[in-house]
């Protein structure tokens, strides 16, 4: 459980995640021309888009979803299916799924 | 021998009273759901990126789609679905609040944020709807090729034309078609009588046809109005079945999520988790509501950002 008093930290992390919402329609709808430099495969803006996605759902999970304050095998139990099953899946569909484009 | 201390940890074991993760079980059962619902949403999201990069030609950008907003003309991109991530983020966290009030006993604070969280996900339904609907009632109009490709009707000025604009001319009509339903004869005579335009592919760097070669793909093909599973006038119709099958299953999360809440806000007002002492049952549905949000975060960004 958390140690934590009051409210105040529940506040933190809306603000941060509202910030960061308002960072990325912000970057979606004015599309600074320097961001759209072509890097492995896609622009510095999806990349950045997708960072900025991973922190926003870290949040979530580590504060929201109370991960953070949670035993370690628990933790381990939680992440290592998904930090290692979803970049596996990502990979293998996108690279074997280039067959697909013959 | 051993001690008698041992002899009650041994039998707690075996009784099942330990609790070696240091959770209980429902919260774990609730982890090891939501844990397998991660997988099958991101095997969704990887199928759309999958499609995306073989279709990307004409692949509608997602911009261009959803410009909607309540009570605002033109263009609007990005800032109807901006709200809904608020609202749901709001919603997360009046949630998170109802759970912290939970640990404290605090009945009235729970009853309280409850409330507001299952009003937030009606909200965010609600725009769901309303976002689907306009995706379905169309927008500008296209023409779909014999071949089954969306093309969409540019000026000289590489302006973007609705069928209220090409046959009511840029004066008279809307950039929008307002739910106006227009034939292919009517489309095709307003095509052939302006030489200035012509037919270009939906997506990034599509290609673009000459007058002549325009007028005779509309009428080889036809016209199409709105987005359906069958026809999607935005461009490749896989766009609008992945966007009806993410989405919907997203928003049938929420929907399920909303009667959760309602049925455990409905138990704090019974007084049921005062009785037990304890709120575990709203840190347990707290989780399925976080995992809503953390879901809508991603489809956020891979329909309507990248």
């Amino acid at each position: 459980m958390s140690d934590q008093n009051g409210t105040w930290w529940i506040w933190k992390v809306f603000w941060i995640l509202l910030v960061i919402t308002g960072v990325e329609v912000a970057l979606g709808i004015i599309k600074p021309e320097f961001m759209l430099t072509q890097v492995i495969g896609t622009s510095i803006l999806n990349i950045l888009f997708i960072v900025l996605t991973l922190v926003k759902a870290a949040y979530i999970v580590q504060i929201f979803m109370h991960v953070k304050f949670e035993k370690k095998g628990l933790k381990y139990a939680l992440y290592l299916p998904t930090l290692i099953l979803i970049p596996y899946l990502t990979f293998i569909l996108l690279t074997e799924g280039s067959y697909l484009f013959r | 021998m051993a001690s008698s201390a041992e002899m009650t940890q041994e039998e707690n074991n075996w009784g099942g009273g330990s609790r070696p993760l240091g959770s209980r079980y429902g919260k774990l059962m609730m982890w090891f759901f939501l844990l397998s619902d991660a997988l099958t949403f991101s095997g969704f999201l990887t199928a759309y990126g999958l499609m995306r990069f073989k279709f990307e030609s004409t692949w509608p950008i997602a911009e261009n789609v959803f410009t909607h907003f309540p009570g605002l003309e033109g263009d609007q991109p990005l800032l109807y679905v901006a709200l809904m991530t608020f609202i749901l983020i709001m919603s997360s966290v009046t949630m998170v609040l109802a759970v912290n009030a939970g640990e404290k006993m605090n009945r009235k604070a729970v009853t309280n944020w409850m409330l507001w969280t299952i009003v937030g996900g009606f909200i965010f339904v609600g725009s769901q709807a309303w976002e689907w609907y306009h995706f379905i009632i169309g927008d500008s109009g296209a023409v779909e090729t014999a071949r089954q490709e969306i093309l969409h009707i540019y000026n000289e000025e590489g302006e973007r034309l609705s069928f209220s604009q090409v046959i009511h001319g840029m004066e008279e009509g809307h950039a929008s078609n307002h739910g106006e339903t227009f034939t292919k004869t009517e489309v095709l005579s307003a095509m052939k009588s302006n030489e200035s335009m012509y037919l270009m592919e939906p997506g990034k760097a599509g290609t673009a046809f000459t007058h002549e070669t325009s007028v005779a793909l509309l009428e080889a093909g036809d016209v199409v109005q709105g987005a359906n599973m069958i026809h999607n006038e935005y461009g490749q119709k896989q766009f609008a079945n992945f966007f009806f099958f993410i989405t919907g299953f997203h928003g049938f999360h929420v929907f399920s999520g909303v009667v959760i809440n309602f049925i455990i806000f409905y138990n704090v007002l019974l007084g049921t988790y005062e009785r037990r002492g304890h709120y575990r049952m709203v840190e347990k549905v707290g989780l399925y509501w976080h995992f809503v949000d953390l879901v809508w975060v991603f489809v956020f960004t891979f329909f309507y950002l990248v």
